[in-house]
């Protein structure tokens, strides 16, 4: 995709000029920097890249980026980047938001535009809180959640965003978290080579209204024991010393295991472009929150044409076959007759 | 006035007449809708003038034999300039006794009902509610019956065909469609080769239809069962090639050639919705003018894909009906707030809620007009017949991309679904409505290097610069946060969201400036009366004026195709008028809205039935206005015989 002519840029060339008005210390700052960081690597142009939010902390982003940009409404992002990115193929459009955004109010937009394969990057920022509306529970909060909405504790099954992406036919589906800065850059650059919808969940520390949720996984002092990196046709493990590892019973189950009793052979290796979501799904399920051992990387890349070229295809054909756009003959296409 | 002549140039007698209206009716399965839609195009090319109003369940197949299942198409065909599709059928054809018993009480006195015997029996009958036979219990005394059995006949001419008697029974809507043909001497060919082409893949079907067809008009000729025939002559139309057309066709054939005369893209993001849907269906066809169409998962995704697409520099575009249009409010609000380009088209069906989703009501007016939060004022245009909505396709078009602004664009289920007529434009004489987009800095900022301002906005339209992804050096972000005056940055200034809110008002009321005043049909002057329309009730209105001016009285008519902004010489049309009234298929928006903008006192003429006005309900309207006490004999719309009414003069 790296285009020569493209000028090389920085940081800076993709930071605007508007005062970044996150909380202090919000895990938002370090997307941020991340995004802006991965974007003079791409090779793409500035002018060529759109990003479009709905509504939420997450959905400010795009006034932090010199770029095109528009921050929508509620949980509509997909389906308004939608309707940009199948008449504009030409454009890189990243589309950002959060648990609510994206799993509550615009889960439908959601769920079809996985399935299309619309064009499009989908960074979703979790932090399993709604913060702009300050601090009711979300669709991602654990069961139980004390919140100003929820003072018995919440009730609900929280989504597994991962999960349902997956049960939605998205073609590339991967998470990162916001305290690995190195990860999140090579997980959206991934998204970008991607044709077709890339989704990115982002574990996002929300320092006001759920701080720590992702610590037990995300801190320094114990991601490598708690966070399973994903790697194609790689075996999976983890542990400072990659001790611990990943197998596959006959039913299809997994299990953590130490890589010394079973053996290297005995450890499953991953495979992102396998057409079955069976593997990917099976990953999404191996913890049960971010208080056990949790996978992080890309889950599933496969290839399938994105929405937008076969919008394009019909058009094209269909003026290979009818001409182009003829309008008197249109007008004259059902039965005439003439009068005088 | 009706003339009936006489020709004795065939075996039968053949009267002239200068119009009727004809109604199909039968059960949803029977196909009436094809059946109506052939005769009209029969009609059509013909070259009479004419007018349709179908009318279905919103059932695909109620139960059989029901009233509830009755499914009906009425077309009123004339040798003259016709404006409505005819207040009461002259012939109504019923093929079963739910048919009958929906329809006959809106047949003229003397009017001629044709059945099919072979329905009428006591199933039927009671499954329609009949406790006794109508066709001889005498309740139809007022009318001229013709008892044919057309089950048996159709399936006595398509036994060749070999044909199961379940199949082909199902030809039978030919028989009638054939039996009517030769009632009023229709040309045969079209209908023929039709069949030929609609169901060329399944010869059995096109034998029997045919045969039926065939047969239905050999019927009338032999069966002597009919005094006479009948012919409408052509009507006098200008020079031109016509075409016969929906409201739903011409509006999304409008929407095609306005994206061409833009020289933008045409995006359409829709969900299925009666009576909408078919613009969806028409738009779907034409990829060969690069238009793209998505039917999205939600009323919601539709509107939203269609501004996406208008950010990125197409004619982004949303089809829907009323509860469709509820759901669209939000991004609707957001597209004033972005000022963009976009289309919602509503076809406006009975409400409220799910309603009466397939009948015709004028009731999102006010919806149209103020259904958002906040202070959204939005551009609304309504079309008046089926083909004018190819204009306002082109017009809303026009006003989208030159103000940057949504407009709504209404339309109607009876708009949407009749047809009539159309003189195909000459497309080398439509508008040019291309707009630019910014290509370059328009501002300075402190530090001397140029720069993008988003809402910085013309002087003369008040529109802001349309800078589309992709050009280098005007990345900006919008969104539906208040932005500072010019530079389009968030602001939460006071004073700069009252200068915003003034601003966004004024642009549309702007509007007024750049439309055609509104025409005055007041030809003999001195009217006391100015009936005010809007949309759907053009044809009874102006049917209806005519009527009354027949008879001698002084009225004068305007109607409104751009209701928000208002033309600029409403005001001072409507002040020249001691009286006023306002028809509408709801209870007084338009009223509402005039008596609120211009202190008239205007009186308003409400009907929601599902159906449009029937002129006569118009005429009475105006003489009670007008304080004529008209009597009996001397009122056009009083019961006539049937082929001696006089629908319109």
């Amino acid at each position: 995709m790296a285009d020569a002519a493209v000028p090389v840029t920085t940081r800076k060339d993709w930071s605007s000029d508007q005062d970044v008005r996150w909380c202090p210390g919000c895990g938002d700052y370090s997307i941020l920097a991340a995004v802006q960081l991965a974007l003079p690597e791409l090779g793409v142009r500035r002018e060529n890249t759109v990003f479009i939010s709905g509504i939420g902390c997450a959905a400010r982003f795009p006034y932090y980026m010199n770029t095109y940009g528009m921050h929508s409404i509620h949980g509509r992002a997909p389906a308004i980047a939608t309707g940009l990115a199948v008449t504009r193929p030409d454009l890189e459009v990243w589309v950002v938001t959060g648990d609510g955004d994206a799993l509550s109010i615009g889960g439908n937009h959601l769920i079809h535009v996985l399935r299309r394969n619309v064009k499009l990057r989908i960074l979703l920022f979790n932090n399993q809180i709604y913060g702009l509306t300050k601090g009711q529970y979300s669709p991602t909060s654990e069961v139980g959640k004390v919140t100003k909405s929820t003072p018995f504790g919440s009730l609900d099954t929280p989504f597994n965003p991962v999960s349902l992406a997956l049960g939605a036919e998205a073609t590339f589906v991967a998470r990162t978290h916001d305290m690995d800065r190195k990860h999140m850059m090579e997980t959206f650059s991934r998204a970008h080579q991607h044709n077709g919808t890339a989704f990115v969940e982002v574990y996002q520390n929300c320092n006001v209204f759920n701080d720590g949720a992702f610590e037990q996984i995300t801190s320094r002092a114990t991601r490598d024991e708690m966070l399973i990196p994903l790697e194609h046709g790689r075996a999976i493990r983890f542990g400072a010393d990659a001790e611990r590892g990943v197998v596959m019973d006959a039913q299809g189950r997994l299990s953590l295991v130490n890589v010394a009793d079973v053996g290297e052979d005995a450890l499953l290796v991953h495979d992102e472009q396998r057409e079955n979501p069976d593997l990917a799904f099976a990953l999404s399920r191996l913890s049960r929150g971010p208080f056990e051992p949790t996978p992080i990387g890309v889950f599933r890349a496969v290839e399938r044409p994105d929405y937008g070229s076969k919008m394009a295809a019909q058009v094209l054909e269909a003026q290979a076959r009818k001409g182009p756009g003829d309008l008197a003959g249109l007008l004259k296409s059902g039965t005439t007759w003439t009068a005088g | 006035m009706t003339s009936s002549t006489e020709t004795e140039h065939h075996a039968y007698r053949v009267e002239t007449i200068d119009r009727v209206v004809i109604r199909f009716a039968g059960d949803s399965g029977d196909g009436m809708q094809v059946t109506g839609d052939r005769f009209t195009n029969e009609s059509a090319i013909f070259g009479n003038d004419l007018s349709t109003l179908p009318n279905f369940p919103a059932e695909i197949r109620a139960p059989a034999g029901t009233l509830a299942g009755v499914s009906a198409f009425q077309v009123h065909i004339s040798d003259h300039d016709i404006l409505t599709p005819g207040d009461a059928p002259n012939v109504l054809v019923a093929m079963n006794p739910a048919a009958l018993r929906a329809n006959v009480d809106d047949l003229a006195v003397g009017g001629t009902v044709l059945v099919n015997s072979d329905a009428f029996d006591e199933r039927s009958l009671d499954k329609a509610g009949y406790s006794t036979n109508p066709l001889v219990d005498g309740s139809l005394g007022k009318f001229r019956v013709y008892e044919v059995p057309m089950t048996t006949l159709t399936l006595e001419a398509c036994k060749p065909t070999g044909a199961k008697v379940r199949d082909a029974e199902r030809s039978k809507n030919f028989f009638a469609l054939g039996l009517v043909s030769w009632l009023y001497q229709r040309p045969v060919d079209t209908t023929l080769s039709w069949i030929a082409q609609r169901y060329g893949k399944l010869p059995i079907v096109v034998e029997a239809n045919t045969l039926a067809f065939r047969a239905g008009y050999n019927f009338g000729e032999t069966a002597e069962l009919f005094e006479s025939a009948y012919e409408v002559h052509a009507a006098a139309h200008e020079p031109g090639i016509y075409t016969n057309i929906t409201g739903n066709t011409a509006l999304a054939w409008g929407l095609v050639a306005a994206a061409q005369l833009g020289k933008v893209p045409l995006f359409l993001g829709s969900y299925p919705i009666t009576p909408a849907s078919d613009i969806l269906h028409e738009l779907s066809k034409h990829k060969n003018f690069g238009v793209r169409t998505l039917q999205a998962e939600d009323e919601i995704a539709g509107i939203g894909a269609a501004l996406g697409a208008s950010f990125g520099g197409a004619l982004g575009v949303t089809t829907t009906s009323g509860p469709g249009l509820d759901l669209k409010a939000e991004t609707i609000g957001l597209a004033v707030s972005l000022e963009l380009p976009l289309i919602i088209v509503d076809i406006q069906r009975g409400g409220p809620s799910t309603g009466l989703p397939t009948k015709t009501e004028q009731s999102d007016l006010l919806h149209a007009m103020y259904g958002r939060h906040g202070e959204a004022p939005v551009p609304v245009i309504a079309a008046s017949t089926p083909s004018q909505c190819f204009d306002a396709a082109i017009e809303a078009a026009r006003i989208a991309l030159k103000y940057r602004t949504p407009v709504i664009l209404l339309s109607d289920g009876y708009l949407a679904n009749g047809s009539e007529p159309w003189k195909l434009p000459d497309v080398g004489t439509l508008p040019d409505i291309s707009t630019t987009f910014a290509s370059a800095p328009n501002a300075t900022a402190d530090d001397g290097t140029p720069i993008f301002h988003p809402y910085l906005r013309d002087a003369e339209t008040l529109a802001r610069p349309w800078a589309i992804p992709g050009t280098a050096g005007l990345e900006h972000r919008i969104g539906g946060l208040e932005k500072a005056d010019g530079s389009g940055s968030v602001s939460y200034d006071p004073a700069n969201h009252e200068r915003m809110v003034r601003l966004r008002a004024a642009k549309v009321a702007g509007i007024a400036r750049d439309i055609p005043p509104i025409e005055v049909d007041d030809a003999a002057g001195g009217a006391e009366l100015l009936v005010l329309g809007w949309g759907s009730t053009y044809g009874a209105i102006a049917a209806a004026v005519r009527r009354v001016r027949a008879l001698g009285h002084k009225v004068a008519r305007a109607h409104l195709w751009h209701v928000n902004p208002f033309p600029s010489n409403l005001g001072s049309v409507l002040a020249s008028y001691p009286r006023v009234l306002i028809p509408e298929v709801n209870l007084g928006q338009l009223a509402k809205l005039v008596r609120a903008e211009f202190l008239v006192d205007a009186a308003s003429l409400s009907k929601v039935e599902g159906t449009p006005f029937r002129v006569g309900d118009v005429e009475q309207a105006i003489f009670a206005q007008l304080g004529v006490v008209v009597a009996d004999g001397e009122r056009a719309s009083a019961p006539v015989a049937a082929h001696a009414g006089e629908e319109e003069s």
